[in-house]
């Protein structure tokens, strides 16, 4: 059987994990297909029907502009889920670079990024987030527009804050590899140290980087919906779920529905990328396993 | 002992600089000039202007403007809010007991949930108990503070009326009332934060005690017939809970995350609202202020692990 088809076994076995990436295809196709489908603007101001609980008209219900919180949510999902995937991939990019870096060069080299590691690991992550945001906001607005720049300003930031984990990982794999004899036997082949880094240490590396990364993109949603719902990620033109939340939050006792469809679905993707992320250390990782 | 101590004073100063420069550094490359409004100003003759960036040391090199940054931190000097008009400092030192002491009793709420069921879980793994216990500690997990606060004023405050929702520090009452009135509306932000934290440290002391039990003294334990409530808590909660000190004080950083939000959402007069206040009012040298008093908890918390750990495991401070 080859890795994969064994990993795939072993996450079969995992039923809440298998049962959790079935919610998450949903969730996902909801929110590319959603908008397509369910045609309803996003920016349709309705006096005549605002803060409305759930109907047919709208399935989620309006907000206090009567805008249809179906199709806000569904917008919201995508930007949320696009944020949390680019965000993953910058901390999983800067993770690698910096772990394989460390775990390669030994020495004062190691040292010095593994202080910046333990560095990043003990600041303060919200506040600094936060402080990010408040000076970089309006230059990078210019640069990339309005809605273009809080979006590269938000995956930058939570990227930033996001690689430590990965590095950390990425070096321990290196330093177990490293020592391996199919790594001595490539260097006796003659091969180049870039060749043994990308042909024999990485690919065995992946199986963690893959869990932690998975983790990740729930750890950005979850970073995003904080920024947005304290007033500080998103403008209220772009409705992404923790923005929708923090608009709904003066409003609790006449329109509670508004603030728990889209919690709960920031609960359900998190949740489920949580459930999924478990089911792949154990298909990944096979050390852990009892 | 004391050597330990002093070398772990010494890799905390590092951390400290380093977070002092990454701080200074923020500010020095964000754009904006504070003269812009003065440039603009025709009132101002130029070479006034030149002068006055001169005389506040702003044409200065960068690492010498951050040295006297620096040292006017050290003294306390953090300058005055712009929109309240009160110094930095005291601003900051009013509302550092009401953070400090929501985030002590949440965390530890947390640690009276999170070791009982965390051990519970270990010792029979794979039971319906610590499977039920993993699953909603997963859950638990993956509900962010800001959703369970807003789930929470729904439940209690609106539907059913038990608890206020907005923390006041002015309660009109007196003796007994004042207090049952403080607790009452410390309730439901302690329990936001607490159960949050106890669903990322069962995690950590199952995999912890897990790691314990099998080994040969917990054995040995058993076999001279000593009870398994004696063998749990003293050969094996006391060897697991020291990596657990650590994993702690690494969660510090999301903790006073998660600080933030709930003290936003109950509106806790506490430096996380400061913070958020600050920000939405363009009141630079509060948010600077309050990252840095945020950044040097973090730390002191770390050092006061490290030396915990060194504590509760002789063999570390040996090293």
């Amino acid at each position: 059987m080859s890795p994969w088809g064994e990993a795939w076994r072993r996450f079969r076995r995992h039923r809440l994990a298998v049962f959790s990436l079935g919610v998450l295809a949903l969730l996902v196709a909801a929110v590319v297909l959603g908008p397509v489908l369910w045609r309803m603007p996003i920016d349709a101001i309705d006096f005549s029907a605002t803060m409305q609980g759930p109907s047919l008209a709208h399935p989620f219900g309006t907000d206090d502009l009567g805008q249809d919180l179906l199709a806000r949510t569904l917008y919201g999902g995508r930007i949320s889920l696009a944020v949390g995937l680019a965000a993953m991939g910058m901390a999983v990019l800067l993770g690698v670079s910096i772990g394989a870096l460390a775990g390669i060069s030994r020495g004062p080299v190691d040292a010095a990024l593994m202080w910046l590691t333990d560095l990043f690991l003990s600041l303060p992550q919200l506040p600094l987030l936060l402080l990010l945001i408040y000076l970089f906001r309006e230059p990078l607005k210019a640069v990339f527009g309005p809605e273009g720049g809080v979006f590269v300003m938000i995956v930058l930031v939570i990227g930033l804050f996001g690689w430590m984990q990965v590095a950390r990982l990425v070096r321990a794999q290196f330093f177990s590899l490293r020592e391996k004899e199919f790594v001595e036997a490539a260097r006796a082949l003659g091969a180049t140290t870039t060749r043994v880094v990308w042909r024999h240490i990485l690919p065995n590396a992946l199986g963690p980087v893959i869990v932690a990364g998975t983790i990740s993109v729930a750890a950005a949603i979850i970073a995003e919906s904080t920024l947005s719902f304290l007033g500080l990620g998103f403008p209220p033109d772009i409705p992404t779920w923790g923005r929708l939340l923090f608009d709904s939050k003066d409003h609790l006792d006449i329109a509670a529905h508004w603030a728990l469809f889209p919690g709960g679905a920031i609960f359900l993707t998190v949740m489920a990328i949580n459930f999924v992320g478990d089911g792949l250390r154990d298909a990944l990782d096979p050390r852990r396993v009892m | 002992m004391g050597s330990f101590i002093l070398r772990r004073l010494a890799l905390a100063l590092p951390s400290l600089l380093g977070i002092s420069v990454v701080l200074f550094a923020a500010l020095a490359l964000a754009p904006g000039d504070p003269f812009a409004e003065l440039a603009t100003n025709t009132n101002v003759p130029p070479e006034v202007r030149v002068h006055l960036r001169a005389s506040l040391g702003l044409d200065d090199p960068v690492a010498l403007r951050y040295v006297h940054w620096l040292w006017a931190m050290l003294h306390g000097d953090w300058g005055f809010s712009f929109i309240s008009r009160v110094d930095v400092t005291t601003l900051i030192w009013e509302r550092v007991p009401v953070t400090l002491g929501l985030i002590g009793t949440s965390q530890l709420l947390a640690l009276a949930i999170a070791i009982p069921v965390g051990t519970l879980s270990a010792v029979k793994p794979y039971s319906w108990f610590d499977r039920i216990a993993s699953t909603i500690a997963l859950a638990g997990f993956s509900l962010p503070t800001f959703f369970t606060g807003i789930l929470l004023i729904l439940v209690f405050s609106i539907k059913l009326d038990w608890l206020p929702f907005v923390y006041r520090s002015d309660v009109e009452m007196t003796g007994w009332r004042a207090v049952v009135e403080h607790v009452r509306q410390a309730i439901m932000p302690v329990l936001v934060l607490g159960l949050f934290q106890a669903a990322g440290w069962t995690r950590y002391v199952r995999s912890a005690v897990l790691d314990v039990i099998r080994l040969d003294h917990v054995t040995t334990a058993r076999s001279k017939g000593m009870p398994e409530r004696r063998v749990i808590t003293r050969h094996v909660l006391r060897n697991a809970l020291i990596p657990v000190v650590t994993l702690v004080a690494l969660q510090l950083p999301t903790v006073f995350g998660g600080a933030i939000v709930t003290e936003q959402i109950f509106r806790i007069p506490g430096i996380g609202s400061l913070l958020i206040d600050a920000i939405l009012r363009n009141d630079t040298p509060v948010i600077m202020g309050v990252t840095f008093v945020f950044s040097v908890l973090v730390i002191a918390f770390n050092l006061v692990a490290d030396l915990l750990y060194g504590l509760l495991d002789p063999r570390i401070a040996l090293r």
